[in-house]
């Protein structure tokens, strides 16, 4: 099966800066793909690459099996949501939405009607009338939103679609994309800083960093099986063990990570485990994380609610399972 | 800057600031007072009697309206051309980080930075080295290079206010060049072009110091006040042309500023 | 989604619209260069050519020479021209216009500075929207006609000397006018009067960019200063004027630069002694002297380039 969207070492360099280096990558036909990285790793240029915007220095670029280089955005059928909207201030809603198909020479009649309809899709009928500037946050996201499904597009591209919203409002719109997204059975890609929105959103993620992909897979194995410090870094709380703590318990000379979750915290003292200093406890409601002090290195415990906590300052013992530690592949 | 709600200013501020902004309306009221006047040879205050009748008089004479379709004709001209050279300068300059921008940005201002006596004896020698004789066109070659900075002005505020991103969606959702610029680009600049050709207008219309070089014997309206001014003939026509000069400056520039009072800079800032 | 199959596409890549814009449009696309360079042509040609080519072809002309006898320029090279500037009858004129432009520079800034803070600090809604028209509609009125209501006020008969009697204040305006300099038959024939009207015509480009500057001061910074203990005189010199000092040097560009080169308002209101405009437009109209005007201009060219200079180097441009 052909691709939805193929990088074959898809470089674009701005002088001497290379915002992307050398990027292979193949992402399925209706798959909810992230591009996951902190600002400056190039997630956000991929996504540009794809809509049109930017042109590779060197690569290959196929949509669905045909090359895009040299094929300007206009000629794409690969629609934007933009991260600040960018919804035209002159025009209402509806003629907003219907702007794709009014380009493409749709009639008057026809394409208000798709418009509406896919402002329904999106949760806003009969909103068709009003200005931009006088909608909410949360409703000109979904006017974006709506304005581009409606030249329905092979690809759907998200710029931090929610990176604007509050919380509340980001958490009702991160379920709400991913059903849209199963429903209409479009491949969806997502660019975020938000480890927490990628996992919990995506199929799969890519892990960005310095213009390089660092890791693909599923929130999964990104979560459990972070390939490199970076990526168990950036994902999230796990603990990252050194070499030498590593050889000391697994016998490999390598870097791992830990899951906090994996840790057990023991009040007592006990010969078959670690000792270790209890500097700060966080409660988080469902557990507390306990960071801990282990011969100076600093880990994290997760202890879920309702089991014995220690007290700041006490000397614990922890353990933990030989083959809970993940050996990073990333790391040489 | 801001202010507590409960802050008022002091006296004598307030006297100051009123007395300055007397002293920029008072004599242009007088203007409206003297146009009226039975006074014929004098500036007599106060007018010994008042009377509409010179503006009878001012209508039937050919060579004020003659000047004054001069006038029209150049300002019409010279803002056309300002509008789309400024234009595509501001455009230029706002879409892209080119070598040499801040160059371009230095010589669309200079014909009004520097003072207008250099430009019109500049174009003037030019005229004269080249064996161009003198007629409507070197009076538009003058006044539409100063011009061209109003509109550029104007031009660059609203596209620096016009997010990029815009411009892109638009390209996103299908539209080429020339479809994003008609449906986009220009509705979002409409009414600042609109007004910086107005205020180009207003600056045509009046110029004198620049015209007096590139008109030759023409007579525009500046030129045939000032004519008045120095060799006067019959000063109450003068009078009333002063204060018909008065009223049709002001309503572009009314114009213009409500065309751009939302903006983050309002037009005509930058004369 | 119930659209018609006439929007959807089935393929990922459109093809080509056809149309010589289309083409066009991807041919731009592909080369921005293309596009920014034929944007930028007809506005760089018309100011490069027309423009700055007559500018230097003025500027080339000051090194030519005039012939005394037959009248006919001279077309060699010469620094002669340059040395007729600094005769004693021609130096005059140009320290005349600079004390002129330094003296209405200074005394606009000093009328400008109230209605400018009032406008920027005290102002709010209407008020904000009429005291920045009431600035605006001077600036653009008329100038000729801004001019000839100063002859109207100035003139012997006129309104000024008028209200001067009525108040019993004749007196002074003749003690006035018969200080040497400053002083004259009337006012209308007076360098007082040309320095009123220079100040009267110029004061709307004082306002504006002080006006700008004071807004960007944050309110507070003013409490702030009263509350360290500072009096209204302290915070004037040691908070408020600093700040507002790139808008006063912003706005002085304006009146420096149009009084160095403005003729009309000397000759209509002043007596005969000649500004440097005067000079200029005199000597290439009846004197036929080209090249002695060309290089009088160089005068306000050279003095606003250092005035330039030097308010670039203390911020002003941010403030225009």
């Amino acid at each position: 099966m052909v691709s939805a969207v193929s990088f074959q070492k898809v470089s674009r360099h701005f002088g001497s800066v290379k915002a992307v280096d050398a990027v292979d990558l193949d992402i399925e036909p209706g798959e909810f793909f992230a591009m996951l990285g902190p600002s400056g790793s190039g997630k956000t240029t991929c996504l540009r690459l794809i809509a049109g915007f930017e042109q590779p220095t060197s690569g290959a670029i196929s949509i669905f099996g045909e090359r895009a280089e040299g094929v300007p955005p206009y000629r794409r059928n690969v629609n934007t949501v933009f991260q600040d909207y960018a919804l035209f201030p002159h025009l209402n809603v509806l003629d907003n939405v219907a702007y794709g198909l009014m380009v493409k020479g749709i009639g008057r009649a026809e394409r208000l009607k798709a418009a509406e309809d896919t402002l329904a899709l999106v949760r806003l009928p009969g909103y068709g009338s009003r200005m931009p500037g006088q909608l909410s946050g949360g409703q000109r996201q979904r006017v974006a939103l709506a304005r581009a499904l409606v030249n329905r597009p092979k690809v759907l591209l998200l710029d931090e679609p929610l990176g604007a919203l509050d919380l509340k409002l980001r958490e009702n719109m991160q379920e709400e994309l991913k059903l849209l997204q199963k429903s209409l059975g479009v491949t969806f890609i997502f660019v975020t800083h938000d480890q927490g929105e990628a996992l919990s959103m995506a199929d799969r993620v890519a892990v960005f960093n310095d213009g390089h992909i660092m890791q693909i897979g599923t929130p999964h194995d990104i979560y459990q099986r972070p390939a490199s410090r970076f990526v168990a870094d950036f994902v999230g709380s796990s603990n990252v063990l050194p070499p030498e703590f590593v050889k000391l318990h697994s016998g490999q000379m390598r870097w791992a990570s830990l899951r906090p979750e994996a840790i057990r915290v023991k009040r007592e003292q006990d010969a078959n485990g670690i000792p270790a200093d209890v500097v700060a406890l966080n409660y988080l409601g469902a557990s507390t994380r306990i960071a801990l002090d282990v011969n100076g290195l600093r880990l994290h415990a997760m202890i879920p609610a309702g089991q014995p906590l220690p007290e700041q300052g006490e000397r614990v013992t922890i353990s933990f399972n030989r083959e809970q530690i993940h050996l990073m592949d990333g790391e040489a | 800057m801001r202010s507590d709600r409960n802050s008022s200013a002091p006296i004598a501020l307030k006297i100051a600031a009123a007395a300055g902004l007397l002293f920029l309306h008072i004599p242009l009221l007088l203007i409206f007072v003297y146009a009226f006047t039975t006074e014929e040879k004098s500036y007599q205050w106060p007018p010994p009697g008042l009377t509409a009748k010179w503006f009878a008089v001012t209508w039937n004479r050919p060579d004020v309206w003659e000047a004054l379709a001069l006038s029209l004709k150049v300002a019409a001209i010279s803002t056309l051309i300002a509008i789309i050279l400024g234009t595509l300068c501001a455009a230029a300059v706002s879409r892209s980080k080119f070598f040499g921008r801040e160059t371009i940005s230095l010589l669309v201002i200079l014909p009004i930075a520097l003072p207008g006596i250099i430009t019109g004896i500049s174009l003037r020698s030019a005229f004269s080295l080249m064996n161009i004789p003198f007629s409507t066109w070197t009076i538009v070659l003058g006044h539409a290079t100063f011009c061209i900075v109003v509109v550029y002005n104007n031009a660059v505020a609203r596209f620096r206010r016009t997010s990029g991103s815009m411009i892109e969606a638009s390209y996103d959702l299908g539209a080429d060049g020339f479809q994003t610029f008609r449906h986009i680009v220009l509705p979002n600049i409409g009414t600042a072009l609109l007004a910086g050709g107005m205020l180009a207008f207003a600056l045509s219309f009046d110029e004198v110091i620049v015209t007096t070089f590139t008109a030759g014997q023409q007579q525009t309206l500046p030129i045939w006040m000032l004519e008045e001014l120095v060799r006067p003939r019959q000063r109450p026509v003068t009078n009333v042309v002063a204060m018909v000069v008065v009223l049709v400056t002001l309503l572009p520039i009314l114009a213009a500023y409500y065309l751009t009072r939302d903006g983050d800079q309002t037009a005509g800032s930058g004369k | 989604m119930s659209t018609s199959a006439a929007i959807a596409s089935t393929s990922a890549v459109l093809p080509r619209r056809g149309g010589v814009l289309n083409a066009l449009s991807d041919a731009f696309w592909r080369n921005p260069r293309l596009l920014l360079f034929l944007m930028l042509a007809p506005p760089v040609l018309w100011l490069g050519v027309v423009y700055l080519g007559s500018l230097f072809a003025l500027l080339l002309q000051s090194f030519f020479s005039i012939d005394e006898f037959s009248g006919l320029i001279n077309r060699e090279f010469t620094l002669k021209t340059y040395g007729e500037l600094l005769l004693p009858s021609n130096m005059d004129i140009m320290i005349r216009t600079v004390v002129m432009a330094a003296s209405v520079t200074i005394a606009s800034a000093i009328v400008a500075f109230p209605i400018a803070y009032f406008a920027a600090r005290y102002a709010r809604g209407k008020w904000k929207a009429l005291f920045y028209l009431g600035v605006m509609l001077p600036l653009w009125s008329s100038y000729l006609v801004k001019v000839y209501a100063w002859k109207l006020i100035l003139a012997k008969e006129g309104i000024l000397t008028w209200a001067l009697d009525k108040l019993h204040l004749t007196w002074l305006l003749d003690a006035w006018l018969s200080l040497p300099v400053v002083g004259g038959n009337s006012l209308s024939v007076s360098f007082t009067g040309t320095f009123i009207v220079f100040v009267y015509v110029w004061l709307p480009f004082m306002i504006l960019p002080i006006q700008a500057a004071l807004e960007r001061v944050p309110g507070n910074l003013i409490e702030a200063s009263a509350d360290l203990g500072a009096s209204p005189a302290q915070t004037f010199r040691n908070v408020l004027f600093p700040l507002a000092l790139p808008g006063i040097i912003a706005g002085s560009i304006f009146t420096f630069s149009l009084t160095l080169g403005d003729y009309i308002i000397p000759q209509i209101i002043g007596n005969s002694q000649y500004f440097i405009g005067q000079a200029v437009y005199s000597l290439q109209g009846t004197a036929g002297n080209i090249p002695l005007a060309a290089a009088f201009t160089v005068v306000p060219i050279v003095v606003m380039g250092i005035y330039l200079w030097m308010a670039r180097r203390m911020g002003a441009f941010d403030a225009l």
